[in-house]
């Protein structure tokens, strides 16, 4: 009983209140403190319908909180089961094994890896602008800005985050294009360079807000007793400050990197769709999700392997981009911890 | 974790104990200034895009922003076009998706807070949102496709549209609604028991209102999450030349991003310019949204002080 009040709210109930009181009421009067709660209300006012519409209530209650969890089991399952029948037709040799990802030719080819390799060439690039420039911003943000200055970047950064991805690629396509093409020779109208620095500056955002949360957790000790060592402010920050928020850092890093993996319109719009095997940045490439949109703006039938080349894919995209969320938040739960 | 340990190695060896003399402190300071540029300069990077993304649109936007935009069917001509079945169409969908995704997911947030004895089932469930949260909105489409649009049997309907967006936004609402009730004083709710209250005539008439003006804030930042979402109403099936307003929730479905993309994806500069207006009139409604949402948080907050 007294495990599960200092359980549930940690924090709560005013600083320095009455707190005796407070905890003696507990006792009382919470609901998990007294087994059969709504059996007392009962008693007490003689209602059997009172109690019958707490239970119905619990359970529709408890049914939305599962809902949740059925969502994750419907994504699971769909993936699953359509991937499933996708080997069927196709081997898992040629889908890990192929170079070639040509399923719409009459001689078609199931190989994954264009499209992965599409997938990374656009995650890189975007990693390459994302991870230093948020890093930087975060930094800034926490270390240097004066709070007037903060109040107004932090916001500002928000904002870049709220843009909807399908504007950054129209922005992409009709201004990072055309900009790339005058300075760069051969670049194409569709390039994984252009989809992917703007990809970078659509995840800035991401890694600025996560670590600007790491390094605010940091104590003010650390800082304190670099600066008596005789740090000067930029070894406090680099020498002291970003290394002990390094765990939120590289969460936030992979958080980002998830989600250039999953970005889709921009790279629809910009990179283009010829699924081919290079790290070229000034080529067309295909990714996992520019794929995904392709099938299903066409009007695949059901039950073909393209169709289901599309929940394959899919399966193996939701893979990379679970298991890169759950490593993060590991990560975060360790720097939270602490 | 000691700070000594955390230092770089070259930290230690020349920058903090070898070296005081005014020549290495200025040289360590000066190091030190040329990252607090460069810390400023990338912030400024972000921003400059942002900016410059701003004013290309408006640009771009400015000789296609005309009232017949809003009134007006698509069209293969470009003067012609307009954005009439694309706005309506985006309207109905937030109206299907907050109809679906608001009661559940406050539903969801009100039992993991005031119902469920936590314990693993609750770590289980919060840590399975989480995740949702970071599931590519792309792979959402997918479910919707084979859950609503086959296995269901809705097809590529505003129902189908508005179901995904709302399993899309459930997450962000779950969070920002239990971030509200955690926020209520325990005093509160011990006061309500104190005088013979049920639990869920506690949640009922003293918690969800006070929650209230924290998980609207939450269903606002949703809802403008799902009206820009893209990708999974293509993959679920949304159409891009639309000539009639709805009639029911089985018709077929257009949207605002769904509008802006399929005139970008054209190569003519006109429906370019088509693409920008719409994303003027996108990022109007969004800002609107968010204003709203900032206006209702900051209210909560004075009426709590």
């Amino acid at each position: 009983m007294s495990a599960d009040l200092t359980n549930r709210d940690p924090d709560d109930g005013a600083p320095g209140g009455p707190e005796p009181l407070d905890a003696a009421l507990a006792g009382v009067a919470r609901p998990d403190a007294v087994a059969g709660r709504t059996d007392v209300a009962t008693a007490l006012t003689g209602d059997v319908s009172q109690s019958l519409t707490e239970r119905l209530v619990g359970g529709l209650l408890f049914a939305c909180a599962g809902l949740t969890v059925l969502t994750t089991v419907g994504i699971v399952a769909v993936l699953l089961w359509e991937s499933v029948r996708f080997f069927g037709d196709v081997s898992p040799v040629e889908f890990f094994g192929s170079a070639q990802w040509t399923p719409q030719f009459a001689d078609a080819h199931f190989g994954v890896w264009p499209l992965v390799a599409g997938t990374f060439l656009i995650t890189a690039i975007a990693a390459l602008v994302a991870l230093p420039c948020g890093l930087l911003a975060a930094v800034y943000v926490a270390e240097y800005a004066h709070p007037r200055t903060r109040r107004i970047v932090k916001p500002a950064l928000e904002l870049l985050a709220g843009v909807p991805t399908v504007v950054f690629g129209y922005f992409a396509l009709t201004a990072v294009t055309p900009l790339l093409r005058a300075v760069l020779p051969g670049v194409g109208i569709y390039n994984a360079l252009s989809a992917g620095l703007v990809v970078g500056v659509m995840t800035i955002p991401i890694v600025a807000s996560l670590s600007e949360d790491a390094l605010q957790a940091v104590p003010r000790r650390i800082r304190e007793g670099a600066y008596a060592l005789g740090a000067t402010k930029g070894e406090v920050v680099w020498g002291a400050a970003v290394p002990s928020a390094l765990s939120g850092i590289v969460a936030s890093f992979i958080l980002a990197i998830s989600r250039a993996v999953g970005e889709t319109m921009i790279v629809v719009l910009a990179a283009g769709s010829s699924p081919q095997l290079t790290l070229d940045p000034r080529e067309a490439i295909q990714t996992m999700t520019a794929f995904i949109v392709q099938v299903s703006l066409g009007d695949t039938p059901q039950g073909t392997p393209v169709y289901r080349s599309l929940f394959a894919v899919g399966l193996l995209l939701f893979a990379v981009t679970l298991a890169m969320n759950l490593i993060a938040s590991r990560l975060v739960l360790r720097f939270g911890d602490r | 974790m000691s700070t000594a340990a955390s230092l770089p190695p070259d930290a230690r060896a020349d920058g903090l104990f070898a070296a005081a003399t005014p020549e290495a402190l200025a040289r360590r300071r000066r190091r030190g200034s040329v990252l607090h540029a460069t810390a400023i300069a990338a912030t400024a990077l972000g921003l400059v895009v942002l900016g410059l993304l701003l004013v290309q649109v408006a640009v771009e936007a400015a000789p296609w922003l005309r009232p017949h935009l809003l009134t007006e069917y698509t069209s293969r001509i470009p003067s012609r076009a307009g954005l009439l079945a694309a706005i309506v169409g985006t309207f109905w969908l937030m109206v299907l998706t907050a109809a679906f995704a608001v009661p559940v997911g406050v539903g969801a947030a009100i039992y993991l807070e005031e119902y469920a004895r936590p314990g693993p089932f609750v770590r289980f469930v919060g840590l399975n949102i989480a995740n949702l949260a970071g599931v590519p909105s792309v792979i959402y489409g997918v479910l919707g496709l084979a859950l609503f649009v086959r296995t269901l049997g809705f097809g590529a309907s505003f129902l189908s549209g508005g179901l995904t967006l709302g399993l899309l936004v459930l997450p962000v609402i779950v969070i920002a609604t239990q971030e509200a009730l955690r926020a209520i004083p325990r005093g509160l709710r011990e006061a309500s028991y104190a005088v013979g209250a049920t639990r869920w005539q506690t949640v009922r008439s003293h918690l969800l209102p006070q929650a209230a003006p924290g998980a609207l804030t939450g269903v606002i930042l949703a809802l403008s999450r799902a009206i820009g979402d893209t990708a999974p109403l293509l993959v679920v099936g949304a159409a891009t030349f639309i000539a009639f307003l709805p009639a029911t929730p089985l018709d077929a479905f257009s949207a605002l991003p769904i509008q802006i993309f399929n005139w970008t994806a054209r190569p003519q500069a006109d429906f370019r310019g088509l693409a920008a207006a719409g994303i003027v009139i996108l990022l109007a409604v969004l800002l609107v949204m968010n204003g709203l949402a900032i206006w209702l948080r900051s209210r909560a907050e004075t009426r709590k002080s």
